[in-house]
């Protein structure tokens, strides 16, 4: 790439696969503790708040709280995973071990680089999400064969999410910066997109916004499948999602340019 | 502006780079055959880093033209890049590896397939002298372990041109000759060098031919001995003692050129016999009569004041 032209469109093609595969060979090194690290987590909250405040509530949407909650904690600790990567994973990578730098020293540019990163964080997220996934179906909380079109969902909004970490990985001066995406953006996002409750209870007007947030849209998609049902507006909210990746990786690919190829 | 000649392992031609206005890289030409080691020198903040950067393609110029391994940087600097190894002015090994899983991951960003990488590690580890370290984790490597990997590293993909951005920095004595020893050899095996320093005893010990650049300007270019032939008086007396200031600008006629800094005289003669004489008659004074150096050059032409 020409790096004078620090607004072009990221480049596509497969040279980012090295990159992947060095963030796979250090994930592989640490991969049990990270599944389970990875996994004990949402299964508290969704077992905990599932079973304990499921006890008190009739049915939710026509189910019983603990199968409402299973698509929810899916795609929520999709978002996690897929936002940890992007955010404090990279961030490590880009500035404190400079492993970005080295690599830019070979024939790999930026946007290999990136790409390789935002795949990179879409498949550890995908892990994540396929492992609480799995522990759903031993659970009998889904049996219906149309749960296994949640696993493009939840690549998808793995994706989605590590293009959005991205952006904010660029414009971060340290660790702290991430607190402020956290609760500024991710934990009123995980509360007004239905992962805990149906998001028509909210004002209408929170409602509103809520379903353009990308959550709402993964959340949408996964709980249906997992319920055994057909998503309504399936091309919509998987548009959605792509159109916010897109857009966010570019912007992420544009930022990260201005900040290391100065 | 020079003419870039093809046949040259990297070329840089009318080289201009700001930063918020402020002109880092003010206009800069030189070029390094190949299988020679080019010393690119100066104090810190003189533009080496940016320059490096540049001819690298990491950072687009605001103007000049640059060819790296016969290919136009930035255009085409991912192909250039394919020949060339970089050792970075800071570790930035991969702390998450082990020696030999460093070697292999960065062969893979080369495009290079695991089982050339794996036949190669062997010689690079005997070449940074660290042979039996494959299993190591990079924590447990000292600093000039450290950078041998680092070097070894540069060479995975058998680069024609190697630039090293401050190597020795931070390593003792006897790491710093091995690695000196080991870029002569580089050398001698017909690679091309680019180097910066500021030990200017390495500058003068490996280097072919070098430039010191000052300001973004490069103030002078050539080989060592002949920067100090003709920048330089060749016989330098340092002379130290309380009150030497006023002592030596008394006696400034027995030199060329005198300089003070501090408690030092710094006087620069072809003759130094009548100061010798002088200094004999002086008990409190001490001095060291020595040959002029690259330092002398460097502190001749870029001064004396700090530069942080």
């Amino acid at each position: 790439m020409n790096s004078s032209n620090l607004y072009a469109f990221p480049r596509l093609g497969l040279s980012w696969l090295p990159v992947w595969q060095r963030n796979f060979l250090v994930w592989r090194k640490l991969a049990i503790p990270s599944v389970l690290g990875n996994l004990a987590d949402p299964l508290i909250y969704m077992l905990g708040l599932g079973y304990g405040l499921g006890g008190l509530l009739p049915q939710v949407s026509g189910v019983s709280y603990v199968s409402f909650l299973a698509a929810g904690t899916v795609v929520a600790s999709t978002m996690n995973a897929a936002t940890f990567e992007a955010l404090y994973s990279a961030f490590s990578r880009m500035h404190v071990q400079k492993t970005w730098d080295a690599i830019l020293n070979t024939p790999l540019s930026l946007d290999h680089v990136l790409a390789g990163e935002l795949v990179w964080a879409a498949s550890k997220s995908l892990l994540s999400g396929l492992a609480i996934l799995v522990v759903i179906a031993a659970l009998g909380l889904t049996s219906s064969p149309l749960a296994l079109w949640a696993i493009p969902v939840i690549f998808l909004t793995g994706l989605t999410f590590a293009a959005m970490g991205l952006i904010v990985c660029a414009l971060a001066p340290s660790y702290d910066f991430f607190m402020y995406y956290f609760t500024l953006f991710i934990t009123p996002m995980l509360l007004v997109s239905g992962v805990f409750f149906p998001a028509d209870q909210l004002p209408s007007l929170v409602h509103v916004v809520a379903t353009w947030l990308p959550l709402s849209h993964a959340v949408q998609l996964a709980r249906p499948l997992l319920l055994g049902e057909l998503p309504q507006n399936a091309l919509g909210h998987v548009a959605a999602l792509l159109a916010i990746a897109v857009v966010a990786f570019c912007i992420a690919t544009v930022l990260t340019r201005r900040r290391l190829l100065k | 502006m020079a003419v870039l000649n093809p046949a040259d392992a990297l070329s840089v031609s009318g080289l201009h780079k700001s930063y918020d206005g402020n002109e880092v890289v003010a206009g800069i030409d030189f070029s390094v055959p190949p299988g020679t080691c080019f010393g690119l020198l100066g104090p810190n903040g003189a533009g080496k880093t940016t320059t490096l950067r540049c001819c690298l393609g990491l950072t687009a110029p605001d103007a000049g033209s640059i060819r790296l391994g016969g290919f136009a940087v930035p255009a085409d600097a991912e192909r250039a890049r394919r020949r060339v190894g970089v050792v970075p002015q800071f570790d930035n090994l991969d702390p998450d590896f082990t020696v030999s899983e460093n070697l292999m991951v960065f062969g893979r960003y080369f495009g290079l397939r695991r089982t050339d990488i794996l036949a190669r590690i062997p010689d690079l580890l005997e070449f940074a002298g660290l042979k039996g370290k494959e299993s190591a984790r990079i924590q447990t490597l000292s600093g000039g372990m450290k950078r041998r990997l680092t070097l070894a590293r540069a060479l995975v993909n058998n680069p024609d041109i190697v630039f090293l951005d401050e190597p020795t920095t931070g390593l003792d004595p006897q790491a710093r000759h091995l690695i000196w020893d080991r870029l002569k050899q580089l050398t001698a095996r017909g690679k091309t060098l680019i180097l910066t320093t500021h030990f200017m005893d390495e500058a003068e010990r490996l280097c072919d031919r070098l430039a010191i650049l000052d300001h973004g300007h490069l103030v002078t270019e050539g080989a060592p001995r002949e920067l100090i032939a003709t920048h330089i008086e060749p016989q330098v007396v340092e002379v130290f003692g309380d009150d030497v200031a006023a002592w030596a600008r008394s006696r400034n006629t027995l030199g060329e050129r005198l300089e003070v800094a501090g408690d030092s005289a710094f006087f620069y003669c072809h003759d130094t016999a009548p100061l010798l004489a002088a200094l004999a008659d002086e008990p409190t004074l001490r001095y060291l009569h020595r040959a002029a150096s690259l330092e002398d050059v460097f502190i001749k032409l870029t001064g004396r004041e700090l530069r942080d």
